[in-house]
């Protein structure tokens, strides 16, 4: 089964949130209906793939065996790279795997479940997790509305919600506000994204003149890249949705992207909860090693350095094929070139003009576009000449 | 360390805030979001995080505080002063 697509699905989605309705109204804990919810929809989800369900046994093994030796050892910086290397490798074999057509260790979600746990060893190293209970962490790392494309929560926050105790008017508003963008969501996947796919017929280069080759292709892009946002957002606003039915308040994924006036802003509203966690938990970190051993002269470059090592992780994290690493190398050039360019008189006398700014969102939309076309493959079937 | 008054950790950190940010208007916009202004970008977070680390050998890890409790100057100073 399919989520947040196949009717069966919604059905059972309703039937769940039914269920947490009532709890949630009678003003009880909904911690414990929203885990066995969750394993009957995971169970749901392998059900006619025992590989795939072995994986996802196999990463929970290696993960909890991970989490358990950085929670007793958490200074210890054997104890934490040991811990990382329990919690990511199932990623690491599945991507690489997957450059081979294999997909090793691969199943539905691998990619979010290893951010989620990776994100508990990091914060338990660090000394901001002091603890977290296991029904907690199984809580967190398996709870369905987000299971298959995120939004990536984090977990302090997530396990605050999961024992807030929340008036009938407190739980009301929120069951409320998650109808709404369970069905805003809809709207936006199964009306605008679907409308626009029927228009998308991707194409090569014709024997039309160069202006009009061009400008049907600037078309195909700009299609999917709407598309993309349309499904995403949508999946991930029904995703925030269901969540919040179940009294989790799962963060916003996107924020109005195509208002975005410079690159930097862009990934500060498209896939949001994926660009912060890479923000927190590599670009930070890169930069704060690349500080403190004084990697570089100049600051400048420790920033341009960051973004790079950042987006080719993020391209790679997609699936490590030349178009998603494209995608992140196009990215982490983008960004390292604007920091440069903030840094100039040019931008700082100008920043706040209004035909600047105009000119500066003409620009970013148009690169953001081009990056779509790189994440799709059509620049790459282009340059292969199909 | 442990004598340090508060006007002292306040100056060192109006020092150090204006040679992260660029910027000597942050003495006088002490409530205003750093971010929001553009005086503070991820960058320059972890920049000042790596100084408040050399100055006062207090260590901040990068998701330790969230954003809106350490966004503006008064905000930074107070969790500096939290952990000396």
């Amino acid at each position: 089964m399919s989520f947040y697509a196949d009717p069966s699905f919604f059905v059972l989605l309703f039937v769940a949130v039914v269920g947490a309705a009532v709890l949630g109204l009678l003003e009880k804990p909904l911690k414990w209906y929203g885990l066995v919810a969750s394993l009957f929809f995971v169970a749901l989800l392998f059900m006619n793939d025992a590989a795939q369900f072995a994986c996802f046994v196999l990463f929970l093994a290696s993960s909890v065996a991970g989490c358990a030796l950085i929670m007793r050892t958490p200074k210890s910086k054997w104890s934490f790279r040991i811990a990382l290397a329990f919690t990511l490798y199932p990623l690491v074999v599945c991507k690489v795997s997957g450059a081979f057509d294999a997909s090793l260790l691969g199943f539905a979600g691998i990619s979010y479940l290893t951010f989620k746990a990776t994100q508990v060893v990091i914060e338990v190293h660090d000394g901001i997790i002091e603890r977290m209970s296991p029904s907690d962490w199984l809580c967190f790392i398996v709870f369905f509305p987000v299971f298959t494309s995120g939004p990536i929560d984090r977990s302090r926050r997530f396990v605050e919600d999961l024992h807030a105790t929340r008036s009938r008017d407190e739980y009301a508003g929120l069951l409320a506000r998650g109808i709404v963008l369970i069905a805003a969501g809809m709207v936006y996947k199964m009306v605008i994204a679907a409308y626009i796919f029927r228009l998308y017929d991707p194409h090569g280069w014709g024997n039309a003149g160069l202006g009009d080759e061009l400008w049907q292709q600037v078309i195909i892009a700009y299609q999917y890249g709407l598309y993309l946002f349309f499904d995403f957002a949508g999946y991930s606003l029904m995703a925030m949705g269901a969540s919040y039915c179940f009294g989790i308040r799962t963060p916003r994924n996107f924020r109005a992207p195509f208002l975005a006036v410079d690159i930097k802003d862009f990934w500060n509203r498209w896939h949001i909860t994926l660009s912060f966690w890479l923000r927190d938990f590599v670009f930070m970190r890169f930069s704060r090693f690349a500080l403190k051993h004084k990697l570089f002269k100049k600051r400048l470059r420790v920033a341009q350095c960051g973004f790079m090592v950042n987006m080719l992780l993020m391209g790679a994290w997609h699936g490590l094929s030349a178009n998603y690493l494209l995608y992140g190398l196009f990215h982490g050039v983008l960004l390292a070139a604007t920091e440069a360019f903030q840094k100039t008189k040019f931008y700082k006398a100008h920043k706040k003009e209004l035909w600047f700014r105009g000119v500066s969102w003409f620009v970013t939309m148009q690169a953001v576009f081009f990056g779509f076309a790189l994440f799709s493959g059509q620049i790459t079937r282009l340059a292969c000449g199909a | 360390m442990a004598t340090m008054t508060h006007e002292e950790v306040e100056e060192k950190m109006l020092d150090m805030l204006e040679e992260v940010c660029g910027d000597e208007e942050v003495r006088d916009h002490r409530d205003e979001d750093l971010f929001e202004l553009g005086s503070l970008d991820s960058m320059a977070a972890v920049e000042l995080l790596v100084d408040i680390e050399d100055e006062f050998d207090v260590s901040i890890a990068p998701t330790e505080v969230e954003r809106e409790e350490m966004n503006t100057v008064n905000l930074i100073i107070e969790q500096v002063e939290k952990r000396l």
